[in-house]
């Protein structure tokens, strides 16, 4: 492998603290250096100037559908539109079809990603058989085929006897296990936040209560296993509250927000667009404020996409029928850097929350930018504006609420284990 | 405000409102000739796409086109070939290659007639969504209203059941605040939806001050198989409490009439003497019904709204 | 598009041939990116008005046998207040007492064009059926004869009459239909393009006033004459 040299943009390491316009070298693979004094007239060069230059994101929630739904996403097409966003790794969640609650199935996954994938994939394994809340998986053969962590993602297990034995076993393997904190017996039918909105809508709603009991439920299970606890895509402030509140307890529970429930609340679905339905439902102002509230105190440490990808004609049909889930790689970083531009996160933590914050929550390599650290760059234009096109991105699919905005802030390079894979005028370069 | 068609009340202006009463008004003149139709219509084509049954709606409608002379089309898809395979969107792209000149749509989710105007030509009538909107309800009521009181504004009107599933309720409240009437609702807290005071409305848990001087009041469809038990104990708690009868009407004003968008569950949310008499106005709500829709037809029916080249096209 | 029958391709004497149709519902004007300024002249006083509908009563006397049969239908709006000036001459000159309507022909146009506002629809009140009524219809102003065969199909929904009768008080030409006006104020040349109104004390149904001749300035010149 060769040397890229890339030049003069605003380096942002928050695993250091290093905010400054520098140069970085990456060589054989790795960061070979960041500073000032670099000179490698033969490396390839990439001009940054004007652009940060920051570890690759890391995304601690996305689903790639593959094995299955190869027609809504794959590993090949997902793992593009990753690196087009600024994605350099890549957690998927198990409700794929089959479900990665076998090992045979995670090294399926790990292997399509190795074969066929620009960027980094890890796989989240199933916490119970078939995520049916029954069965608990065989989680230290599923941790040796490559799992980093658990999660019946999509589902929530009900019974909190089943949920408190799932995080008590995890302590065997040291991972955290991922929780879809929503009390179904209170979301019923519910599609959209239930509030002003849903009441104009006529649709049912999906009260706030719903996640935050679930919530508490799962803080508390934690606390009294000793288990490691990832909420996932928090979207309320009251859920919030209670997680900061049990992390000054000294809980061990870490947690992350979408982009979409940092920047859109729950009138965005007044039209009833399908691709405004999500899982956990869009919010009131109050809970995306109080998200990034939590965001900019560290109480959510990641921002994780929940890229869904759905096919478009199962999205054409009736709101409570439509499938939830948004695509969210491509759009990330443009749509949260809104929070940058209102001066609710400074660029440090907007960038810890995508990298290095990730990284320390699943165990993963990667969020640094370090002399001897992998080559995993994202060179990002803070200013530049474009018109979001789900049709000319890599997904396979098009169900995004973003469709047709302009957008300001976009990924230009994206390098994994330093090689460029990704060029904003070239698109995804990959064999 | 409906251009493409009448999707709901809260998307009109009060000038549309009474553009559609005061038409209204002149079909009702037809409605009480020998000759009830008049040519208007002829040669246009009216679909009525029931995805939800409702005999009575669709045959309202159906009475109106014909009236106007329009050739009325019922079109009720079969349930399970649609949840299954065909999206809303293909059986919009199927209808628009038809070419009608209005759509008629009854669905029980919120949402689905927009999802289909806005793939359609001709305009669509909303005909009743889950629980969002049922725009002709609502202007039939406001047309009765209007034909007791000779006014809307400054009235009281107190709306008593379901709000929170009742697409009835939500056209009304929208209707009733942009003509300038109070209203209120009242129902047990369950059956109040979320944030309600958004809408502009007093909620009430106590059905003698929701009456207190009222001027209309509407009772609504307790749908008793669905809610009895999860909504509410029980029938006869609700019939006891929130369930009109003469007794209670005396708080609201003597003059007051009593609404129901029927069928009137007797003895529940209605009590039997007041379903028939007055001051219940209930078939006359149903009279207009048709004289309402004639005039939504009439002034809906045939406009295109997607193709506005097609304008002067042939000057 | 197969459904629609094409739009009349001159429609600048307005749907109606100029009658009080014509300033409101549907676009009245041609339309055009900049609409000429129009000049109006008065072709006919309120005195004018009076000794025309005088002199139309006296012809209703002479020609009709059956006067107890006579029923006077107004079109709105400009016709209804004729049709009663009428009622009240039958009465001075014939000790009439006929009966009066009004007849709204908006539910029987022909031209309501696929997009578009559609016009407001006026009162309608036919005090009784017309069977074996001399009918006597009266307009403001009549040009293509559309609103006339609207009115007729109209009235054929009120019962079968035993003959039909139309009064006009102003006849600018330009017939589309083969109408025949059995009683005319004052027939007016004009140009297509022009517009004939007639205005009243209160812009719709009251007292006449006078009827106007508006037409665009660049055509005037004599040109209309």
């Amino acid at each position: 492998m060769g040397r890229v040299w890339i030049r003069g943009g605003r380096v942002i390491d928050p695993s250091t603290g290093r905010d400054e316009v520098a140069d970085v070298l990456l060589e054989d693979g790795r960061v070979e250096a960041v500073g000032h004094d670099i000179s490698a007239s033969d490396a390839e060069t990439l001009d940054a100037e004007g652009c940060w230059v920051t570890p690759g994101f890391i995304d601690l929630h996305a689903h790639l559908r593959e094995p299955g739904q190869e027609y809504k996403e794959d590993i090949a097409s997902g793992g593009r539109a990753g690196a087009a966003g600024g994605f350099t790794g890549l957690a998927c969640m198990a409700n794929t079809d089959p479900v990665n609650d076998d090992p045979a199935v995670t090294d399926y996954i790990l292997d399509r990603a190795r074969q066929d994938c620009p960027v980094h994939v890890y796989a989240v394994a199933a916490a119970t058989k078939g995520l049916r809340g029954e069965v608990m998986t065989e989680m230290s053969a599923l941790v040796e085929a490559g799992a980093v962590a658990f999660s019946d993602d999509g589902r929530t297990i009900m019974d909190s006897d089943m949920q408190r034995r799932v995080l008590e076993y995890s302590r065997l393997v040291s991972k955290p296990v991922m929780v879809h904190a929503e009390d179904l017996t209170l979301v019923r039918k519910g599609v959209v936040n239930e509030g002003a909105v849903s009441t104009r809508l006529g649709l049912p709603g999906n009260p706030a209560v719903a996640e935050t009991l679930h919530v508490a439920r799962d803080i508390q299970l934690a606390e009294f296993t000793g288990a490691h606890l990832h909420v996932g895509h928090v979207s309320t402030a009251g859920a919030v509250a209670l997680i900061r509140e049990a992390r000054e307890r000294g809980v061990h529970v870490t947690a992350e927000v979408t982009p979409h429930h940092l920047t859109l609340t729950d009138e965005a679905t007044l039209g009833y667009d399908t691709n405004t339905k999500m899982s956990p439902p869009l919010r009131s102002a109050a809970d995306v404020d109080g998200c990034a509230e939590g965001l900019a105190d560290g109480t959510l440490d990641a921002i994780a996409t929940d890229h869904a990808p759905h096919a478009v004609y199962e999205k054409e049909v009736e709101f409570t029928e439509a499938p939830p889930g948004v695509l969210g790689f491509e759009t990330a970083y443009p749509t949260v850097m809104e929070l940058v531009r209102k001066n609710r996160i400074s660029p440090m933590g907007l960038i810890a929350s995508l990298t290095s914050n990730p990284a320390q929550v699943f165990d993963l390599p990667g969020g640094r930018l370090t002399r001897g650290s992998a080559g995993d760059v994202a060179v990002l234009d803070p200013e530049r504006k474009w018109i979001y096109d789900p049709a000319k991105g890599y997904s396979k699919s098009r169900n995004s609420p973003w469709a047709g905005q302009e957008m300001i802030g976009r990924p230009v390079a994206t390098f994994v284990d330093g090689a460029l894979v990704y060029h904003v005028d070239r698109g995804v370069i990959f064999p | 405000m409906m251009e493409n068609g009448l999707l709901g009340i809260q998307e009109l202006a009060r000038e549309d409102i009474e553009t559609i009463l005061e038409t209204a008004i002149h079909m009702k003149e037809v409605a009480e000739r020998d000759v009830k139709k008049v040519p208007t219509l002829r040669g246009r084509t009216i679909i009525n796409l029931f995805f939800e049954p409702s005999t009575r709606t669709r045959t309202s409608f159906e009475i109106a086109g014909k009236r106007l002379s329009a050739d009325v089309v019922n079109f009720t898809p079969s349930h399970s070939s649609l949840s299954k395979s065909e999206s809303i969107l293909d059986t919009a792209k199927t209808l628009d290659a038809m070419d009608p000149d209005a759509v008629v749509v009854r669905h029980g989710v919120a949402g689905v007639p927009k999802r289909i105007a806005d793939e359609l030509d001709a305009p669509v009538i909303n005909a009743g969504d889950g629980a969002h909107e049922h725009p002709t309800q609502a202007l039939l009521d406001m047309l009765t209203v209007l034909e007791e009181k000779d006014r809307l504004d400054g009235l009281t009107v107190t709306i008593i059941g379901d709000i929170a599933h009742s697409r009835v309720a939500r056209s009304n409240i929208h209707g009733f605040l942009k003509m300038g009437a109070e209203v209120r609702v009242a129902a047990p807290p369950t059956m109040i939806p979320a944030a309600v005071e958004t809408l502009g409305v007093k909620p009430f848990s106590s059905l003698r001050e929701a009456l207190d001087g009222a001027d209309v009041v509407m009772a609504l469809r307790i749908q008793r198989e669905r809610l009895a038990g999860a909504y509410f104990p029980s029938v006869r708690e609700y019939a006891a409490t929130f369930g009109l009868d003469r007794a209670k009407l005396r708080f609201a004003k003597d003059d007051a009439i009593v609404m129901h968008p029927g069928p009137v569950n007797r003895g529940v949310e209605l009590a039997h003497d007041l379903a028939d008499h007055r001051p219940s106005v209930i078939l006359d709500q149903v009279r207009n019904g048709v004289a309402l829709r004639m005039a939504v037809l009439y002034l809906l029916a045939g406009r295109r709204h997607r193709r506005p080249a097609d304008e002067g096209g042939n000057s | 598009m197969a459904n629609h029958p094409p739009q009349r391709p001159n429609r600048s004497a307005g749907p109606h041939g100029g009658s009080e149709g014509s300033l409101e519902g549907v676009s009245p004007l041609p339309k055009s990116p900049a609409p000429t300024p129009l000049v109006s002249q008065v072709v006919l006083d309120t005195v004018s008005i009076g000794r025309a509908l005088m002199r139309i009563a006296h012809e209703i006397v002479e020609r009709n046998d059956d006067l107890e049969s006579l029923y006077l239908v107004g079109v709105p709006n400009g016709g209804v207040p004729l049709a009663r000036r009428l009622a009240e001459n039958l009465d001075q000159v014939a000790d009439l007492e006929p009966l009066v309507g009004i007849l709204d022909t908006t539910l029987y146009r022909d031209d309501l064009i696929s997009s578009g506002k559609r016009p407001k629809l006026r009162d309608t009140e036919m005090p009784s059926a017309v069977d074996d009524r001399v009918v006597i219809l009266v307009d403001d102003v009549c040009s293509t004869g559309r609103t006339i065969r609207a009115a007729m199909d109209a009235l054929m929904d009120f019962g079968r009459p035993r003959a039909v009768q139309v009064v006009a008080l102003v006849d600018r030409g330009h017939r589309e239909l083969p109408i025949k006006i059995d009683y005319v104020g004052k027939n007016i040349p004009t140009q297509r393009a022009d517009l004939v109104k007639m205005r009243t004390e209160d812009g719709v149904q009251g007292e006449p006033l006078d009827v106007v001749l508006l037409h665009p300035e660049t055509a005037a010149g004599g040109a209309s004459r």
